[in-house]
């Protein structure tokens, strides 16, 4: 790690990337196999990652964040572009990266017949530990997570969420700078997540650790992250802190609606409505100005409309309607 | 912090980081910064760790399929006793069927583990670890010999007294195993990591194998040429015709040297290839 006055000079920059661009060549057709077109998973993408902070990239599924990610871990490398995790050229050394992040994939396949405490210590021997290191950060690391309960049980044989927890105590082993998670908390109940951040944050105020999430969750960009960067297309589309992103769109809030049966268009202020509403079965979900949308709660919430009417909330506006708001597809992103 | 100040700071921030010669970065103000790398994993601890960790994995997953290679070559002497009529006949089932126990496991198995690994995404677990790709492979290649041992020495023995053959120079098993199982599994290895779809993979293993069957058990001298030449390229049929050797009273110990020999280079060479089909597989 480098001293303070280096830092400055770097302004502290963790991950640097510099126009990134990845084309996925196209495939032909084969019988059952569609064909694909050429796809730029990555298109032109630079952002700085800071020390110590938990940094974000937001986006549904297929807008490139996996792709990009897999280009800064060293696995895949970009048709052009740079990215340089703490001071060295990964693209142009991409076995450096592995001895200076952990990453946790999607997969777990590598790991899933091993026991929890096998798959762990292994992981941490594999980063270079001796047998007695890797045996005590063993025993650390599935007491910090609680999965000393589940210490002799193999993956495979866990739910989706432990094991996806055995395969993020695998990646603190070995004590990395910066940890990249591809989506760590999929799965995971409260409780299992509580432990993911809380040890998280442990790293990071301990040790100073840098984390780069990849999330299609907005709710926990919102709470977990300190930057995110909103991607779409390839593309980054807007970086910022949450709440500076969602003041770009602060003069708005959103409208939930939720009919009983169907909307009463014959109530000709709901009728009017509807044109700004995006409809998702009997949820209809509006975003408008606050004065508008107050307006719109006094007209649905009285009379006939009323009487149509389920549920309705009134909210601030989400990450999510950021995303939209700045022209990204919100179809794959989750609010759970 | 916004967007916009995101994107404008490629400007300022070093953007080129182009690496000298030496491979340290040599850009203005840089020199200092790089952060120390972490240590590599050194090449015996990193293969003794992946050999216990795959031991471990085939004791969960993989122990039926082991009864099933040893009762296969079992059954495959039980039928082969009725058409056996000479001594080399009996030499070349019991032999052949021995090695093809390696084959099963070491060949077939291993082929369809790093076919699933590699289409599975596992691969990207051992290539984000600073672990040097030969220790992955002979780890896994050594835990599925390992693997093969129970099964060989059993079907070798019953073999033995089922065909009445002598059991005085059946230690030579503890070269053979692992020599043809380096040959076998480096192969196995090496197509599993090299087939672009994981049925291919199983495929080949399953080829492999039924390869390792037919020119193992079937006596050279009943072979077609074309066959004899395939049996010639097999890495598997040198463990098997230093096996038969040793059935003699006296064998001739040179040439079970140069048998094993052959076994030992193939070995090198498959081992060697898959390793660099796994660095070839991690970073596609």
């Amino acid at each position: 790690m480098s001293t303070g006055t280096e830092q400055a000079e770097q302004g502290g920059t963790v991950c640097a990337v510099r126009d990134l661009i990845k084309t996925y060549p196209a495939t032909r057709g084969r019988r059952g196999v569609a064909r694909t077109p050429a796809v730029r998973a990555s298109d032109g993408i630079t952002l700085d990652i800071r020390r110590g902070e938990i940094f974000g990239l937001l986006g549904p599924n297929g807008a490139g964040k996996s792709t990009l990610v897999r280009q800064l871990t060293g696995l895949l490398r970009p048709d052009s572009g740079s990215v340089h995790v703490l001071g060295h050229d990964v693209v142009r050394h991409p076995e450096r990266a592995a001895r200076l992040l952990g990453y946790l994939g999607q997969e777990s396949t590598a790991l899933d017949e091993m026991t929890v405490a096998l798959a762990v210590e292994t992981t941490g021997r594999l980063r270079g530990l001796g047998p007695y290191e890797a045996r005590a950060e063993r025993d650390a690391v599935l007491a910090e997570l609680a999965l000393d309960g589940l210490a002799d049980r193999p993956l495979k044989k866990l739910s989706g969420g432990q094991r996806r927890l055995a395969c993020f105590a695998a990646v603190l082993t070995g004590d990395r700078p910066l940890l990249v998670l591809d989506e760590p908390t999929t799965g995971m109940d409260p409780v299992a997540r509580r432990a993911v951040w809380a040890a998280v944050d442990r790293r990071r105020a301990e040790r100073g650790a840098t984390v780069l999430l990849v999330t299609h969750n907005v709710l926990e960009a919102e709470t977990v992250l300190d930057r995110v960067a909103v991607i779409d297309r390839g593309k980054v589309i807007a970086c910022d802190t949450p709440g500076g992103l969602k003041e770009r769109v602060s003069d708005e809030v959103r409208l939930d609606l939720v009919w009983r049966d169907r909307p009463p268009l014959d109530v000709p202020e709901v009728a009017a409505l509807e044109s700004a509403a995006h409809v998702a079965g009997r949820r209809w979900t509006l975003r408008l100005p606050a004065d508008r949308a107050r307006a719109a709660v006094a007209d649905v919430t009285s009379g006939a409309a009323f009487a149509a009417l389920d549920d309705f909330t009134l909210a601030t506006p989400s990450l999510e309607d950021v995303y939209l708001a700045l022209g990204g597809r919100a179809e794959g992103l989750v609010k759970a | 912090m916004s967007g916009v100040s995101a994107q404008a700071v490629a400007g300022a921030a070093p953007t080129g980081g182009r690496a000298r010669s030496d491979g340290t970065p040599d850009a203005p103000g840089r020199e200092a910064w790089p952060a120390p790398l972490a240590p590599r994993a050194r090449l015996l601890p990193a293969l003794g760790a992946v050999y216990r960790a795959q031991l471990s994995r085939a004791r969960v997953a993989r122990i039926p399929l082991l009864f099933v290679a040893t009762f296969q070559s079992v059954g495959i002497m039980v039928l082969m006793r009725g058409v056996a009529d000479g001594p080399a006949e009996a030499r070349a089932v019991v032999a052949g069927s021995s090695v093809l126990v390696v084959a099963f496991v070491a060949l077939n198995l291993l082929a369809q583990y790093f076919g699933q690994l590699r289409a599975g995404g596992g691969l990207d677990h051992y290539a984000t670890l600073p672990v040097p790709p030969a220790a992955v492979v002979l780890g896994a290649a050594a835990a599925y010999a390992s693997f093969t041992v129970p099964g060989t020495v059993v079907t070798a023995v019953i073999g033995c007294v089922l065909f009445q053959l002598p059991m005085a120079h059946l230690w030579v098993l503890a070269a053979v195993l692992p020599l043809a199982g380096a040959a076998l599994a480096g192969l196995g290895a090496f197509l599993g990591l090299l087939a672009p779809r994981q049925e291919l993979a199983t495929l080949c293993g399953q080829l492999g194998m039924s390869a390792a069957l037919l020119l193992g058990v079937l006596p050279a001298e009943r072979l077609p040429a074309v066959l004899g030449l395939a049996r010639d390229l097999l890495p598997s049929t040198y463990g098997v015709e230093a096996l038969i050797r040793t059935f003699d009273a006296d064998p001739d110990w040179l040439a079970v040297g140069v048998d094993l020999g052959v076994c030992a280079g193939v070995g090198l060479l498959a081992l060697t290839a898959a390793t660099w089909a796994f660095r070839r597989a991690a970073t596609r």
